[in-house]
């Protein structure tokens, strides 16, 4: 058996050599790494087209791969150092769960640079980013407020994170700032795309009471529930409308093309820093998608407003006075939450229902 | 008190919908395991069933073309299945799980084009006065059709194959092939008939999904369904009306735990989560005491292969 | 026959490789080789294939035992689960505290984690009856969630900002490597150690005897005096054992650590695996490395060649259908022309 596979091993590397010599490029080799697969037209749909905005603009210099539907364990560090060895030159891995498999590939590799998304470990040659996400769900929660007449918000959550516990956060603050009678209620389906389970949140919560509905899940199920019942909702990662038109009000949009089109930018003249990009409205890693027309038109002028101040800086969706659940001022009038509390977000503000599962 | 009242009715509702993939697709495998043979692929034939069922519509805009084609989408997986068990006497519990596999492959591949489309909705029952009743007036008076046909598929696969002739002789042919085939049963030819009626079914259980569940396709949109639903033909100790019960156990507690969740119920979701599983587990193991009752009902030539001249 | 019979099958997979390959507009060659050649064509590929397919063999040995006593046991999912939950649990509360003897005892916690979620299947079938096909198989999902739990709760990092994944285990806690320039770790040592003692415990011992007749003859067995109780607790608890080691292995090898996505489904592959070596220990070795392949072989073709994930599922499948479909010219002669006579059936 050994005797063979080593055999086996030899002819086959002279069979690689032939076919790998052909292959010799001029243009820098970009890896993306996907979670999920590409047509979930959610998370890993948005990060794809951030690659084709990259080989839109710089087509003519860099070649891109990727890889879906990696799972984030033994497998995910694999893929990342096969991509190192075959002559990628600057990699993004878009799931946290692939921040250690990064770093591992990242220390036998120092030549290559690679770009962690939503992690928080960084190296010479690995830099994170995110997008502030939660800044998005200050302006919807101030729409949901206004539009909810039942005062009960259903808000189906996918793992109980910081990245959403503090959107259900800023989406609650904003929404008891027009409506304090409102409250929010999440239900938590411990997946990030699975349309059955989404489409039966979105029911219970509205069998509850809810009229609106939020979510941090990927799928369009929870839209179609809405229409279907007459309610409205707010779509996630990417614009849902078509799925929904008469329910969905509007969406947070990820837009990872200009960051995606600056790194690989820097990568090719020789900038490339490690750093930490954690950017919002105003960086462009984030839009809301066009506001449903039946929407009344002081509604959509307060929300433009506030998306407007939060990008010039006047407004903070953690902006004190903040209270948790048991009244508590968590941050007080005057200051906004430090990076570091959003980050690490794991209890609800006043007027979400529950507690956070820990 | 009343408000957990008032969501019984919803809960009851919303169960029915919901355990009706699950009941397709068990009764469905039930028929095929009462012949003797053992399909796991049911997961991937509920996949095929529902990307081809999705396309049809999706270019078509009916639904019935649909879940036609997703039946016969099912029925041409399970062929192969049949071809490669019942023909090349190939090992049934292998194949099955390769199907799986090939299942969700294909459909993903066929898939691709129709990602992020959606499709026009399956109306729903609405009779006034009935519809509203109180509590079970959406649950019996508004779902719409496929609920309907797959309550109707219980008593039609149990008058099948307790109270007809060629049900008598399928369930035969699941207890001892060897008896059946020398009295002269076509024993390869029912049983592949018993596995394309297993296809079928899983295919119609897969397009209720992406035509109706949540109008839509999305890769491995049955997630994992397909499992609970052959569990469910255990469950049930091969009994259709059992089978039932099961779907409805499941459905309602996987519903009732997103109810405990909304209402702010200090409980762990991931805790909350495993209550389907095992209340499905529980009620088993209160039911399967009498040994006599499960050794009556297990098809005695499950999984085994049939070779006419062994 | 036995030896032709794979090598047609792999043939018949290339030739119509070649044609879906060539039919969804890409390059067949190119394809083929990126599937098969590229992962073998370095030292450290033929280290990742042994490293994939390392949880998959140990598992699989153990459910091949069980298979042959007719012990359905699905539930490799969750006694993996259970394996990393108890072993990579020691590792964190062993955390700064630890010595020499801080893995061997995880390795020892993994095994008996495992064994312990296939005791429950074991106790419920034999006290109760129940079928062991559901129980272990809802379990499985059981051992999901609760591990979902854990990485929410109580096993988090806590200077992790609040992420589910636990510390990164230290250097005692890890599975020492074995072949420098690989991911090759001690687990891979621990499957050929299990392919041997699964071939000793079928072959050679009284309990495998007993094993295999249970399976054929229960009946017989019943005469024979064998005890058909022992028998299920003796394979649910190894195949158990055996599944949680994996689970170990994992986390304390290639991951590292313990996070929410520890087996992108072992357990069910594994299933494939223990037919596809027709339930012998050395068959299960050499098809454990085969599926291997076709996952790796896969990934490399994705970045090869940006051909979809999807065609390298349909690949998949159909590589087990031609093994399978071929498998008949093994178990049979064929005989063209012949007609069965009716009467003979009586044989």
């Amino acid at each position: 058996m050994g005797k063979t596979l080593m055999g086996l091993a030899a002819g086959a590397a002279v069979l690689a050599l032939g076919v790998g010599a052909a292959d010799a490029q001029d243009k820098m080799k970009v890896g993306f790494v996907y979670v999920g697969p590409v047509s979930d037209h959610g998370y890993s749909y948005q990060h794809d087209q951030g690659r084709l905005a990259v080989e839109k603009e710089l087509g003519d210099k860099v070649t891109t791969t990727f890889v879906e539907n990696v799972p984030e364990g033994a497998d995910a560090e694999r893929v990342i150092e096969q991509l190192a060895s075959s002559g990628h030159k600057l990699i993004f891995t878009t799931s946290f769960g692939f921040m250690n498999p990064t770093l591992k590939v990242a220390q036998r590799h120092p030549d290559v640079k690679f770009e962690h998304a939503t992690g928080y470990k960084r190296a010479a040659n690995v830099a994170t980013y995110s997008a502030r996400f939660y800044e998005g769900r200050t302006v919807i929660g101030q729409i949901a407020g206004k539009m909810t007449k039942s005062n009960i918000i259903g808000y189906i959550g996918s793992f109980p994170i910081p990245e959403v516990v503090s959107g259900i956060n800023a989406f609650t603050l904003a929404m008891r700032e027009v409506n304090p009678k409102a409250e929010v209620r999440v239900v938590w389906v411990n997946s990030w795309y699975d349309p059955g389970k989404e489409a039966e949140a979105a029911k219970a919560l509205i069998d509850q009471g809810a009229d609106v509905i939020s979510l941090h899940t990927d799928s369009p199920a929870a839209i179609q529930v809405a229409q279907e019942r007459g309610l409205y909702v707010f779509g996630q990662s990417s614009d849902m409308t078509r799925f929904g038109p008469k329910a969905h009000l509007t969406a947070i949009v990820d837009d990872w093309r200009s960051y995606y089109v600056d790194r690989v930018k820097a990568a090719l003249d020789g900038t490339w820093k490690s750093q930490d990009t954690w950017g919002g409205f105003k960086d462009h890693m984030l839009f809301l998608a066009p506001y449903n027309p039946a929407l009344p038109a002081d509604i959509v002028a307060a929300a433009e407003k506030t998306r407007t101040d939060i990008m010039e800086g006047k407004r903070h969706s953690f902006q004190g006075p903040v209270k948790d659940q048991s009244g508590k001022v968590v941050i007080p009038e005057g200051k906004s939450a430090t990076d570091e509390q959003i980050l690490k977000m794991d209890w609800y503000v006043e007027g979400v229902q529950g507690k956070v599962p820990k | 008190m009343s408000a957990d009242l008032a969501l019984l009715g919803p809960i009851l509702a919303a169960m029915l919908a919901a355990a009706t993939p699950l009941l397709f697709a068990a009764l469905g495998e039930l028929v095929v395991e009462k012949s003797g043979v053992l399909n796991l692929g049911v997961e991937g034939m509920m996949l095929v069933g529902a990307v081809c069922g999705f396309a049809v519509t999706a270019q078509t805009g009916s639904s019935t073309l649909g879940f036609a084609m997703g039946a016969a989408a099912g029925a041409g997986m399970a062929a192969l299945f049949g071809v490669l068990t019942l023909l090349l006497l190939a090992n049934q519990v292998a194949t099955g799980l390769a199907l799986t596999l090939f299942g969700v492959g294909l459909s993903a591949l066929i898939g691709q084009g129709f990602v992020g489309i959606p499709i026009p909705d399956v109306p729903e029952l609405n009779i006034p006065g009935l519809t509203d009743l109180p509590v079970i007036g959406k649950a019996l008076f508004g779902q719409d059709a496929l609920v309907y046909l797959g309550l109707a598929m219980v008593p039609a696969v149990h008058w099948f194959l307790y109270g007809s002739r060629r049900g008598l002789i399928l369930r035969a042919v699941g207890e001892n092939h060897a008896a059946a085939h020398a009295l002269g049963y076509k024993v390869v030819r029912i049983r592949f008939l018993a596995v394309l009626f297993g296809g079928a079914m899983s295919g119609i259980a897969g397009a209720y999904l992406s035509l109706d569940y949540t109008p839509m396709w999305a890769e491995g949109i049955t997630a994992g369904r397909g499992w609970i639903a052959l569990a469910l033909v255990v469950f049930a100790t091969w009994k259709p009306g059992r089978v039932l019960l099961g779907a409805w156990l499941f459905g309602g507690v996987t519903i009732a735990q997103l109810h405990v969740q909304g209402l702010g119920i200090d409980i762990p979701s991931q805790l909350l989560s495993m209550l389907p599983y095992l209340a499905t587990v529980v009620v088993l193991v209160l039911i399967s005491r009498d040994v006599t009752r499960i050794r009556l009902n297990a098809p005695a030539s499950l999984g085994k292969i049939f070779h006419p001249d062994a | 026959m036995v030896y032709a019979t794979p090598l047609l099958a792999v043939a018949l997979t290339l030739v119509s490789g070649f044609v879906l390959f060539w039919t969804m507009g890409f390059d067949p060659v190119k394809a083929l080789h990126a599937f098969f050649i590229e992962p073998v064509s370095s030292v450290r590929g033929v280290g990742e294939l042994a490293v994939k397919a390392t949880p998959l063999v140990l598992c699989a040995i153990g459910l091949a035992i069980g298979f042959r006593a007719n012990v359905w046991n699905i539930g490799a999912e969750g006694q993996l689960t259970l394996g990393a939950i108890t072993g990579g649990g020691l590792a964190l509360a062993f955390y700064g505290d630890g010595g020499w003897w801080l893995l061997p005892l995880m390795v020892v916690a993994g095994m008996a984690g495992g064994a312990l979620w296939a005791a429950i299947p074991a106790f419920l079938r034999i006290r109760f009856n129940a079928s062991e096909i559901l129980t272990s198989l809802m379990l499985n999902y059981v051992a999901l969630h609760l591990l979902n739990y854990l990485m929410h709760g109580p096993y988090r990092d806590p200077e992790g900002f609040a992420f589910p994944e636990s510390r990164l285990f230290e250097a005692d806690a890890v599975m020492p490597l074995l072949i420098a320039g690989t991911r090759v770790h001690l687990g891979s040592l621990f499957a050929l150690l299990a392919v041997a003692g699964g071939w000793l415990l079928m072959a050679r011992t009284f309990i495998g005897f007993q094993i295999k007749v249970i399976g054929l003859t229960p009946t017989a067995a019943g005469y024979a005096g064998f005890n058909q109780k022992k028998i299920i607790w003796l394979t649910l608890l190894l195949s158990g054992a055996l599944a949680g080691l994996a689970g170990l292995g994992e986390v304390a090898g290639p991951i590292g650590q313990l996070n929410p996505t520890i087996s992108p489904g072992y357990g069910y592959t594994a299933i494939i695996v223990a037919f596809l070596g027709r339930l012998h220990p050395v068959g299960i070795l050499l098809a454990g490395f085969l599926m291997a392949l076709s996952f790796i072989g896969g990934e490399a073709a994705q970045i090869a060649l940006g051909l979809p994930k999807a065609i390298t599922g349909v690949f998949q499948g159909m590589l087990l259908f031609f093994l399978l479909a071929t498998d008949v010219l093994i178990r049979y002669r064929v005989r063209f022309g012949a007609k069965s006579i009716a009467g003979r059936a009586a044989a």
